[in-house]
């Protein structure tokens, strides 16, 4: 509390790794069981993406195990996450894990985390708790294994090597494992982390995942599939997306003299006719230096780019979406639901990113009834599991008049929503839920009535197969009870045949359907 | 007697051919291969019309048919033929059942009726089908009514076939139920009928030896009487041929009461023989209240709404002592019950009122119709 409380006379220079040590909870680690769930996700899907950046079906083991009692509510557990992904190089080691906002992560490609924070968060997070070092041991499938433990220098955002050891690597062995204490309270955090893995499996339907919890339990989600989906490949920023720092930075590295070539170089979607264009538009000279723009000039500039109208659209290339394959195939793994459909919008934008909406309906089967819809809400693969309630899809499904559908709430009914963007417009830096964007809220609207129709088709066929089968089984149970009663009323031995009247019914039924 | 017998016998036969004829028909229809269907008159109230005549409610031209090729008619369909087939064990195995039993019973045969009120809406069915009447399928109701005089009858009914017994056998009156309707009656010393609203009265009646002092057949109703009752008047009036005087409470319900005993009820007006056209309703008039000084409640709105809705009844046109004693009523806005004439003390209706009712009875009722 009291460094909190900074007097307002003394400015101290404060680091990236300090600011985030005192403001943790903007990354979600507000409470032991929330952190313990935020470590735990922020390092698994680091995993991930380092498996699928190389295309290779991921293998992620994790296993939390408990250490020692911390306080009344609280212990201390040893995270360990093992993944069969890219490795990293051991020069980028000490840096990746060690120093906060330090990640690979900054050119604009669809990716889980987005800040490069979510992982080193986590270890700082151990490290705060714990005052204990981490353990990282790497090899991107060449000859050495290299293993560090590493503290973090949090006032001056620096990693400290306190050990670094390089082994053979007789068997070819890929991948990184990641092992560091944290203070949290997994009894509590247990049904959301479940769940978690539970709903990162069912988007993932290429992964095995496994997890052995401190009780030494085991949940295996076992992958459906090899196929992956096409890795996002990197582009520039679109005009529409950037602000005043992409521009200063950009202005900095760049070895561009003029507006024009600066305008191609470092934006997405910018020839040579679009920048002399938005030059003459903006009232900037094509010869003029980046270098030498003013401040006022930056911000201008900045301005001009939002407001120019000619600029195409950015393409989807740089998006990494599943796919209705994979989608189907992950809620089928998950769900088992009797009847799934899946639809895919096509690419659409909001402010300069581009994004792409999937969406799943499924009835029946393994989805639960709980008399309301289950949402499953995912953004670039990673599942949202807090905060349904604000969330723009929880709005888009509020709204829709599902009695045209034939949908009643009570139907056991899952939808899963899938939005994958080069930035997911979060409401929070939490990340767990999405914006209320007119653009995105359109697209969901348009993806919801989509798969909605198709579910209204088959639910209308199976009433009228349910009819069917009740009317046949009305006749069949009738008929044979009216032939006994009238043959004995007749005083007649032998039954009627009646098989012709009941294939007659049968055969009307098939024509109606 | 012999040819009395013969007669009871000829009915069952009757009975028992009009439900063969009907198996017969869906039995055939199946055995050539198409949905057995089945026609019966309408029960629907447009189709239901007074026939002055008979002087009674019947059935008009229309009628509606069920069909096994439609999902909404296969069940009671078959629970139709269920019914029949039920009736038919029980006609020719001489047994009797109740509304209730019926129901009951459908459950040994795998038939289910969702409440009462189902199974006896198919046997009114089957009524309407063949014509006669739940009685003569060995159906009866549960509700009772009771009888007390000299008459013999002789039962029919197995066991009993032949025995004779005296109405005056037991004070509490006999129940008309199975055996006595359908007995043979041998012989009377009564010369009228007097069917009474209420059982306390009947009793009284009883104690006051009403039978032996005016030679009649005592009846309590029950209140509404029901139809095995209605359907014994009738034969004690057909075949005795003794006048029936129906004494009810002084109000609309009590008057409706004797009204069904002589004209019938709507909802029997798909058979016959059930109402009794020559008997007399003796009161308590609404013109008795005034001329005996009667004591009184007041009408409440229902009792008034029902005698407009009388008022309109066709069966209330024919005689105009109906239509003045509704107007009577709706003038005094009173009302009284039969036990009213105890302020003159216990003997007096048996005493004063009763032989009144008795010597002006019919000649008054048909002498007022006259003018």
């Amino acid at each position: 509390v009291g460094k909190r409380q900074v007097s307002q006379a003394t400015f101290e220079e404060m680091s990236v790794s300090d600011f985030f040590y005192r403001n943790r909870d903007i990354a979600g680690l507000t409470n032991p069981s929330r952190s313990i769930f935020v470590a735990i996700r922020e390092v698994v899907e680091n995993s991930l993406d380092a498996a699928e950046s190389q295309k290779i079906p991921p293998d992620v083991y994790v296993r939390l195990s408990f250490e020692a009692e911390a306080t009344k509510d609280t212990q201390i557990y040893k995270l360990r996450v093992q993944d069969n992904g890219s490795g990293i190089q051991p020069r980028f080691i000490p840096s990746a894990f060690g120093q906060v906002l330090y990640g690979s992560k900054y050119k604009l490609k669809q990716a889980r985390g987005t800040f490069g924070l979510g992982g080193k968060m986590a270890v700082l997070y151990g490290q705060i708790t714990t005052h204990q070092p981490v353990m990282i041991t790497s090899s991107t499938g060449q000859e050495k294994i290299y293993s560090f433990k590493l503290m973090i220098d949090i006032q001056r955002n620096k990693p400290i090597i306190l050990d670094r050891k390089v082994l053979i690597n007789k068997d070819n062995w890929r991948g990184t494992i990641i092992e560091f204490s944290l203070e949290g309270d997994y009894l509590r955090a247990m049904p959301k982390i479940i769940e978690y893995f539970k709903q990162t499996a069912m988007v993932n339907p290429y992964a095995n995942i496994t997890f052995v919890d401190p009780k030494g339990r085991l949940y295996k989600f076992t992958r459906a599939t090899t196929t992956m989906p096409e890795p996002p490949t990197e582009t520039l920023p679109h005009p529409y997306g950037v602000d005043v720092e992409l521009l200063q930075r950009l202005i900095q590295i760049t070895t561009c003299t003029n507006m024009s070539t600066f305008l191609r170089q470092h934006f997405h979607r910018v020839g040579e006719i679009t920048a002399q264009k938005f030059l003459e538009f903006a009232g900037i000279q094509v010869s003029k230096n980046p270098k030498k723009l003013t401040h006022e000039e930056i911000v201008k500039l900045m301005q001009n780019l939002k407001k120019y109208k000619e600029f195409l659209p950015p393409d989807a290339s740089c998006l990494s979406p599943l796919g209705e394959e994979l989608l189907k195939a992950g809620v089928m793994k998950e769900l088992n639901p009797e009847y799934l459909v899946v639809h895919q919008r096509k690419p659409s934008t909001y402010a300069g990113h581009p994004f792409i909406v999937e969406m799943a309906i499924a009835y029946g089967g393994g989805v639960p009834k709980t008399g309301n819809f289950v949402i499953y809400r995912f953004a670039n693969k990673i599942p949202l599991l807090y905060d349904e309630a604000s969330d723009v899809s929880y709005k888009v499904i509020s709204a829709m008049n599902w009695r045209r559908y034939k949908v009643q709430p009570d139907m056991p009914i899952a939808i899963v929503i899938h939005v994958c963007s080069t930035k997911v417009p979060y409401k929070t830096v939490g990340k767990e839920f999405i914006s209320d964007r007119i653009e995105v809220r359109k697209e969901e609207a348009n993806a919801l009535r989509e798969v909605s129709r198709q579910l209204s088709h088959f639910l209308t066929r199976q009433e009228h197969v349910h009819m069917e089968k009740k009317r046949l089984g009305i006749f069949s149970k009738y008929l044979p009870r009216i032939a006994e009663f009238s043959t004995t009323l007749a005083g007649e031995t032998k039954r009627p045949d009646i098989d012709k009247l009941l294939k007659s019914v049968q055969k009307y039924g098939a024509e109606e359907s | 007697m012999a040819q009395k017998k013969a007669k009871i016998t000829e009915r069952k036969l009757e009975v028992l051919n009009s439900l063969k004829k009907f198996g017969t028909s869906v039995y055939n229809q199946l055995d050539q291969g198409v949905f057995p269907t089945v026609n019966m008159p309408s029960r629907s109230t447009e189709n239901i019309t007074y026939d002055s005549a008979l002087r009674q409610y019947v059935l008009g031209e229309k009628s509606v048919g069920r069909s096994t090729r439609n999902i909404r008619h296969i069940k009671p369909f078959t629970q139709l033929a269920w019914v029949a087939l039920f009736s038919n064990e029980l006609t020719s195995q001489r047994k009797t059942s109740t509304l209730r039993d019926v129901y009951y019973s459908a459950q040994a045969y795998e038939m289910t009726f969702q409440d009462q009120q189902e199974s006896n809406n198919i046997i009114t069915d089957l009524e309407t089908l063949t014509g006669f009447a739940r009685e003569d399928f060995s159906i009866f109701p549960e509700e009772r009514s009771a009888i007390f005089g000299d008459l013999d009858i002789a039962y029919t009914v197995p066991g009993y076939e032949g025995k004779s017994v005296n109405l005056t056998s037991h004070p509490d009156g006999v129940l008309i139920g199975p055996a006595v309707t359908s007995s043979e009656f041998l012989k009377t010393t009564a010369d009228k009928v007097i069917a009474i609203e209420k059982g306390a009265l009947f009793t009284r009646f009883i104690e006051e030896s009403v039978h032996s002092k005016h030679k009649s057949l005592l009846i309590s109703c029950g209140g509404q009487a029901p139809r095995q009752t209605r359907s014994f008047i009738r034969r004690l009036h057909d075949e005795l041929g003794l006048p029936v005087y129906i004494l009810t409470d002084g109000d609309p319900w009590g008057m409706h009461i004797a009204q069904v005993i002589i004209s019938g009820s709507a909802n029997a007006a798909h058979l016959r023989d059930l109402n009794t056209p020559d008997a007399v309703w003796s009161g308590v008039w609404a013109t008795d209240i005034i001329d005996y000084k009667l004591p009184t409640d007041p009408l409440d709105e229902v009792d008034i709404k029902r005698l407009y809705e009388l008022q309109k009844d066709p069966r209330y046109q024919n005689d105009p002592i109906w239509q003045r004693e509704i107007k009577t009523f709706l003038k005094i806005k009173r009302k009284t019950e039969l036990e009213a004439f105890s302020r003159y003390g216990l003997t007096y209706i048996v005493d004063e009122y009763l032989p009144t009712k008795l010597e002006n009875g019919p000649d008054v009722a048909e002498g007022k119709k006259k003018k």
